[in-house]
């Protein structure tokens, strides 16, 4: 026994490494998220927060549900699979108050181009054209109907 | 894009990983390097380095309190970094830092140096004033005992510490090598061969550093240097060094004889980019040349004079080599894009958070501590408080 | 271990307390969603992408995705022949060296090609929500994960922001959000897949280029594509797992 008579500092010494584990086990109880682990390695409640997130994008079935007009000239032409929310943009907003948000209409200057200027990189047998040289200057729904935009099946307005 | 030469994925242009990151392995590996050799008089019984035994540790102990802020400060958010200590993902290399980095302070280091040092804590909290009185006491842990048999008991015990240090200074490192090595998503890191690389480089610039601390020290006191202290410890650095070259070499071969996907990207790379960090600094003035001066002083005799000049020049070209390395790890991995179509720069910025004023204040800082420490626990008996005992 | 009598009347309440509230923090997205009941992924039909870059300009006003970082973007590749010096020397090979450009990672699409030589086509990019995904494997404190319905995601109030993640991911999809210096990338828009809607990238798509699909259930028209069909994944050497799959993938795509 004497021996440890002559190691009562080295007892310390573990006795402080002691102390400092046992705090830091109380400690990370309330530290800790509670979800933590329920369904891996992470705080599951996250998945709850991300899948909360704000829409901004209504969805086709939502616009389709009240503007079935545009659709039944849609569906039938080669915009069929062109989503609403494609040409005019996030209108979730517009989905919950429609009275209140009015959707500005897209320039069709810009918004055809993106797709229908020629390029030796897109797919040959997508339709496009020089912007320049095939309208002149005049805006494409002068001609075209956006929402069934092919000239030869009657879609004109 | 500015800076961007080729085709990178547009997340890949910023770099994240800034100077801050190549510091934190330097850092550390000064720390494994000098506890190596502290180990080579307390385990090997290399009786010829023991002048250079606490002022080991003690750089040791100065360079792991200061490795710790590198991470911190590069974190988005620092004060969550405890999560590492209360979430560990088991997965994660990184994970580990938090316990390693602990486990190597409190149950290595501090313990090895306060049962070294014990005796002195003990007879400086009687015979000291004020303030100080206060502090040696506190480190006492209000035991007195310095009989015989608790300083047999002391040593004993360090010496199982220092056993069981060494695995754990492999660990420290180790670590951070791996957690570059285990990247499957970046050819320049993934490999097993890095956390053997950094250990082995470690070790040479550990060793390197505490030498140049001990030379410039003890002619800052104005006493003579061991010259068989020094020439032992050369030699080892020297022979670490080898063995830190052929790896790195074999790595480097390695590559260049597999030329897999990434092979022509990494190549045009280090013919370009890191033209001057690899091929100038890390391996010709940082290996070859130190390795060249070094094993001169091995087959030649050499005055007592030239022998100091050739040590102080490879010590610090090794330093600076070692460095390098890091910088061509850390930065170089991030150059190129995982697409092997381009390559991207480093702006590196000068007085933000992780710009080049702080890397340099934080590479000072531990020379801070370390002059604390000294003064604090005198490595050497016959001057209870040295005169300003700086670093370089 | 021996528990008292007076220690268990502490620790049941305590526990069935903690129960409470582990439940009540974890509510599922909606009503009738079952994590358990879906396995997302995604078709990228190469053939049919023109590059306009809707799905990169949806995504960035869907998740607020700051200028300069993509959660997802749209490569441009021009394979070209094979080039052939006057001495009859092949000196280069176009399948590991094509030309390839991002501008703003497509956002506003492409400049006009002129090159009428070689072959062009558009890759959408974007996380490939790994199945044994690398980059969730390095987080230190389990900031990132993959959900049990197959979506990785990053809990971004416990991200340290190390951005160990982004070096581990094979397919640089990952940055570090500049103002909330967290982690941040591709959510395969996991508040609206769980509500029933489509991904902001594929319901702007007008060619249909992008197409989500739930491995689980067998009725999904893209599962029963990617059951008859040739397809593959990006960097498949790699062994992640990836669920973003490729209709038409060239092998010069890197």
């Amino acid at each position: 026994m004497s021996v440890y008579k002559d190691a009562g500092h080295l007892f310390r010494f573990a006795g402080l490494f002691i102390l400092a584990f046992l705090v830091f086990l109380v400690v990370r109880h309330f530290v800790v998220p509670k979800s933590f682990g329920q369904y891996g390695h992470y705080r599951g409640a996250a998945i709850g927060e991300i899948g909360a997130l704000p829409v901004k994008f209504a969805g086709h079935q939502t616009c389709e549900s009240c503007h079935t007009d545009v659709l039944d000239v849609k569906k039938n032409g080669k915009h069929a699979h062109v989503n609403c929310e494609a040409c005019h943009g996030a209108l979730e907003k517009h989905a919950e108050d429609p009275a209140s948000v009015t959707p500005v209409l897209p320039d069709t200057a810009v918004l055809c181009a993106r797709c229908h200027t020629a390029s030796a990189a897109k797919p040959k047998d997508f339709p496009q054209v020089d912007p320049a040289e095939h309208a002149n200057g005049v805006p494409c729904q002068t001609c075209h109907n956006p929402h069934s935009p092919a000239i030869d099946a009657g879609g004109t307005k | 894009m500015s800076g961007v030469e080729g085709y990178m994925y547009p997340n890949e242009i910023t770099l994240y990983w800034s100077v801050l990151i190549v510091l934190y392995p330097y850092i550390t590996g000064l720390v494994a390097g000098a506890f190596i050799l502290a180990s080579l008089e307390r385990v090997f019984r290399v009786e010829a380095v023991k002048p250079t035994y606490r002022l080991a540790l003690l750089t040791a102990l100065a360079f792991l309190l200061v490795a710790p802020l590198p991470l911190v400060l590069h974190l988005g958010h620092p004060f969550r970094s405890p999560e590492m200590y209360f979430t560990p993902h088991s997965t994660s290399a990184m994970a580990m830092f938090g316990y390693v980095y602990l486990w190597y302070l409190m149950a290595v280091l501090v313990l090895e140096i306060w049962l070294d040092y014990r005796r002195e804590i003990v007879l400086m909290s009687q015979s000291s004033k004020g303030l100080l009185r206060l502090l040696y006491k506190i480190m006492t842990l209000g035991s007195s005992n310095i009989s015989e048999r608790s300083l047999h008991l002391d040593e004993r015990v360090g010496w199982i510490v220092t056993l069981v240090g060494i695995p754990s200074a492999f660990l420290l490192h180790g670590y951070v090598g791996f957690i570059f090595g285990s990247i499957k998503a970046n050819p320049w890191w993934n490999s097993p061969l890095i956390p053997v690389v950094f250990i082995f480089s470690a070790m040479v610039s550990g060793i390197a550093g505490v030498m140049l601390l001990y030379m410039a020290i003890t002619k800052l006191r104005k006493e003579k240097i061991d010259m068989r202290c020094v020439d032992t410890t050369a030699m080892y650095m020297f022979y670490i060094f080898i063995i830190d070259f052929s790896l790195e070499m074999l790595d480097l071969v390695h590559r260049i004889y597999e030329a897999d996907e990434s092979f022509r990207s990494l190549d045009f790379m280090v013919h370009t980019k890191l033209y001057f960090s690899q091929i100038v600094l890390q391996i010709g003035l940082g290996t070859v040349l130190p390795l060249v001066l070094l094993f001169l002083v091995q087959v030649v005799k050499l005055p007592e004079i030239a022998r100091k000049y050739m040590y102080v020049i490879s010590g610090c070209l090794a330093l600076i080599g070692v460095l390098a390395m890091r910088w061509n790890v850390v930065i170089g991995g991030q150059l190129f894009s995982k697409s092997f179509l381009g390559y991207t720069t480093y702006k590196m910025s000068l007085v933000t958070r992780e710009g080049l004023l702080m890397a340099i204040g934080l590479t000072l800082l531990p020379l801070l501590f370390l002059w604390i420490l000294v003064k604090l626990l005198p490595p050497w008996p016959e001057r209870s408080l040295p005169e300003a005992a700086t670093g370089d | 271990m021996n528990i008292t009598r007076r220690q268990l009347l502490i620790l049941l309440p305590a526990a069935a307390v903690a129960w409470e509230s582990v439940l009540a923090s974890t509510p599922e997205a909606s009503p009738n969603y079952k994590m358990s009941e879906h396995w997302w992924g995604m078709l990228i039909d190469i053939p049919k992408c023109i590059g306009c870059g809707n799905c990169v300009r949806a995504c960035q006003t869907e998740n607020n995705v700051p200028d300069g970082h993509f959660r997802t973007w749209v490569e441009r590749y021009h394979r070209t022949d094979w080039p052939m010096t006057e001495s009859g020397e092949i000196t280069s090979n176009p399948l590991i060296s094509p030309d390839v450009i991002s501008p703003d990672g497509g956002k506003e699409g492409f400049p006009v090609a002129t090159d009428t030589e070689g072959r062009y086509f558009f890759v959408p990019k974007m996380c490939n929500h790994c199945a044994d995904s690398p980059c969730t494997q390095v987080c230190p404190v389990g900031a990132t994960f993959i959900s049990p319905d197959g979506v990785v995601l990053v809990d971004q109030t416990y991200c340290l922001g190390c951005a160990y993640c982004v070096q581990a991911c094979p397919y640089g999809c990952r940055y570090i959000h500049p103002e909330k210096k967290v982690a941040d990338k591709c959510t395969l828009c996991y508040h609206r897949i769980t509500k029933g809607l489509t991904t902001a990238c594929c319901e702007a798509c007008p060619t249909g280029a992008r197409q989500l699909v739930d491995l689980k259930d067998p009725k999904d028209p893209i599962h029963e594509f990617l059951k008859t069909h040739s397809v593959q994944v990006l960097k498949p050497e790699m062994a992640t797992g990836a669920k973003a799959f490729y209709n038409g993938l060239d092998g010069s795509v890197r």
